[in-house]
């Protein structure tokens, strides 16, 4: 299996198969020697030349973040045979989903639909732990669709606006 | 010791407390409850169903929906409870209704004891105003300075030579910073006078300007006390509490790196003072504001079990809810002053629902893994479970995470090591602060005041991360898709889960979904 991943922004590329003893890894071409056991669901133990590794895999609903011990790594997977692997999502182009970062209430709607709005204009103000925090637009374009009303409450991963 | 050991509970111990509060304290209270033999029964609002006190109690009564005016303060609705629960007593924990002299008040008439002090003495140390009046008499020392307008240069100089500089000028009339004047020596006084003045004039119409010592970065150093229902009142040692983050607390430690054992008797013996002078019961702490120079001035007292009471629990070997619960219930003390003895040094960090990358702003949702420290010399307080969702209505602490050891380096070592073993993932911590806070040199030397965190978070984090590292997270990524693929499919929302059981499954196919609208 060949994958491609961006750890922090940077690429590489990760060849892996299974042998009969462990694995064939090479990282960015470059042949790693490598051992792992999954301890439990979303925790690796990496043992590499000698080095012992506990990573720990995070999900929220917008991004995946791997913990190589204390540090938090952003990753992304993409297996390029893959049909259903994630594409660049942020890309500028073709409307663009506002995701709720964390469940709350929405206070307010700062905008009308079809408005159009600038890359971090304000967009919905969501109430979460007696904080109020202002959802901001991902790009510059028309407000195609506001979804929640004030005062509706949200969860984590609810599509709250879209701009075009 | 020995005469520490407590004696059999009385016959008049309750029989069944209700604890009035949720989170990390409920379950604190429930456990020692379990410990004394008494049932306990806790109260839930609508989003607290499966919130880990209730999972504790013996018991357990639905108050109301989620805002805390319409459950966790609703006197009428908890009281009720108590009754259909046939409690006996209340703990009202920290925070909600733990200061409210009204439902001590109501408890008493309830023929319900409130495990706290009186509502009396609530009320007195409630108001500032009333507090300092009342205290002064009781020789309870307060920031120095003149209380009325200055009235010559010559008397501005004696003033401030007698309270020590830097002083501070104050606008009598004044507020947002018009006509006041720091001013270090008294060479600089005359002419901070008659600008303070001036400026005064010209701003509020009246020159009149007093003096009082200035406090630059003050440490906030506590005292906690206990004092049962017979007249005997105890000291039990400081917390240093200067590591706030916009008025919150953020770590503790006791003793503090600054009090001597003389300065600490002396704290001590003030808090006893006050705690007397108010007529106070059970556990309370008297807070201080400390300048540099180790003079210490009564800033107010919180009349109820703290946050951070376990350090205090650590370094003295107490329990203090236990203590709590036996004072109420009639007990004596059961030792004195003298048989207190602090022992090595505890330190604890409050872990919030909080993202320290981003402003430090709150974090609720679904906890999908949750790795614990454990090991030698660490306490975890925690409200807190792996597919718990954190509710967004309140406070956003879920745990404390207590470190223990003979001396203050060790007890930080063993925190340090803790808060790496420690993982919250799902939601963002602020377990990372720690890291920074413990490992930072001003913290080690124990140079920390009131503005010791803001200096901190000023400074760019060192850069932890480095190729070696970031390579290990490129091969583990792959290989969590090889070893752990269900949630990755799930992930991209290709998979129906169909697994009704786990909620943290049902998240993430929610989270799914919302990835596949992309």
């Amino acid at each position: 299996m060949t994958y491609d991943i961006t750890i922090e922004g940077k690429a590489y590329r990760l060849e892996l198969n299974r042998t009969g003893e462990g694995w064939l890894c090479r990282l960015n071409g470059r042949a790693v020697d490598i051992d792992a056991v999954l301890a439990r669901r979303d925790v690796l133990s990496v043992i590499l030349d000698g080095k012992a590794y506990e990573v720990k895999r995070e999900r929220t609903p917008t991004d995946m973040h791997l913990w190589v011990g204390s540090v938090r790594y952003s990753a992304q997977v993409r297996d390029p045979r893959s049909l259903r692997s994630r594409t660049g999502a942020d890309g500028a182009h073709g409307p663009r989903k506002l995701i709720a970062p964390m469940p709350g209430k929405i206070v307010r709607v700062l905008v009308k639909e079809n408005s159009e709005v600038d890359a971090g204009q304000g967009l919905l103000v969501v109430e979460a732990m007696k904080m109020q925090n202002e959802i901001k637009s991902p790009k510059k374009g028309v407000v195609r669709k506001i979804i929640p009303a004030a005062g509706a409450s949200v969860s984590a991963g609810d599509v709250l606006a879209v701009v075009e | 010791m020995q005469s520490i050991r407590m004696t059999k509970p009385a016959p008049s111990m309750f029989k069944k407390i209700l604890i009035a509060n949720r989170g990390e304290i409920a379950v604190r209270v429930i456990r020692a409850c379990r410990e004394l033999g008494i049932q306990s029964v806790a109260v839930y609002s609508d989003v607290d169903r499966a919130s880990l006190h209730v999972r504790k109690a013996d018991e357990a009564y639905h108050i109301g929906p989620p805002a805390a005016a319409e459950s966790y303060l609703n006197i009428d609705r908890i009281l009720d409870a108590a009754r259909r629960s046939g409690a006996d007593a209340i703990h009202p924990g920290y925070g909600f209704l733990s200061e409210n002299s009204r439902f001590a008040h109501a408890c008493a008439a309830a023929g319900i004891k409130f495990i706290g002090p009186t509502a009396a003495a609530m009320e007195l140390m409630g108001s500032k105003t009333r507090a300092r009046q009342h205290l002064e008499k009781a020789n309870i020392p307060f920031v120095p300075g003149t209380s009325r307008g200055l009235t010559s240069l010559e008397e501005a100089v004696s003033v401030a030579e007698k309270i020590g500089y830097p002083v501070m000028l104050k606008a009598a009339a004044g507020g947002g910073g018009k006509g006041m004047r720091l001013v270090h020596g008294s060479d600089q006084l005359a002419s901070a006078l008659e600008s303070a003045q001036s400026e005064a004039e010209r701003a509020f119409g009246d020159g009149e300007v007093y003096l009082e010592k200035a406090l630059i970065n003050p440490r906030h150093i506590e005292m906690q006390i206990l004092a049962d229902e017979h007249g005997a009142t105890v000291y039990l040692g400081e917390r240093e509490c200067s590591i706030q983050r916009r008025h919150q607390k953020v770590l503790e430690e006791s003793p503090s790196p600054f009090v001597d054992s003389d300065m600490q008797c002396r704290m001590g013996e003030v808090a006893v003072r006050v705690a007397q002078a108010a007529g106070y019961t059970n556990a309370g702490t008297i807070e201080f504001l400390v300048d540099q120079h180790k003079n210490f001035y009564f800033l107010e007292m919180n009349t109820r079990l703290q946050v951070e009471h376990p350090i205090t629990e650590l370094t003295t070997g107490l329990d203090l809810v236990h203590l709590q619960i036996r004072i109420a219930a009639g007990e004596k003390l059961p030792f004195t002053q003298d048989d207190v003895r602090l022992r090595g040094h505890a330190i604890e960090c409050r872990i919030y629902a909080e993202d320290p990358d981003n402003n430090f702003l709150p974090s609720p949702g679904t906890i999908t893994l949750l790795l614990a420290p454990s090991g030698p010399g660490i306490r975890r307080d925690s409200g807190m479970y792996e597919g718990w969702t954190v509710p967004i209505e309140y406070d956003p602490l879920l745990a404390k995470l207590i470190g223990y050891g003979s001396d203050r380096k060790q007890a930080a070592a063993r925190l340090v090591r803790a808060l790496h073993e420690y993982f919250v993932g799902g939601i963002k911590t602020n377990i990372s602060l720690f890291r920074r806070i413990l490992n930072d040199e001003e913290f080690q030397q124990g140079r920390v005041d009131t503005g010791y965190l803001d200096r901190l978070l000023a400074r760019t984090p060192d850069q932890v991360t480095d190729e070696k590292s970031a390579e290990v997270a490129a091969i583990a990524a792959g290989l969590f898709a090889v070893l752990d693929p269900t949630s990755v499919a799930q992930t991209n929302g290709s998979a129906g889960s169909t697994s009704p059981s786990a909620a943290v499954a049902s998240s993430w196919k929610k989270a799914g979904r919302s990835e596949a609208l992309h």
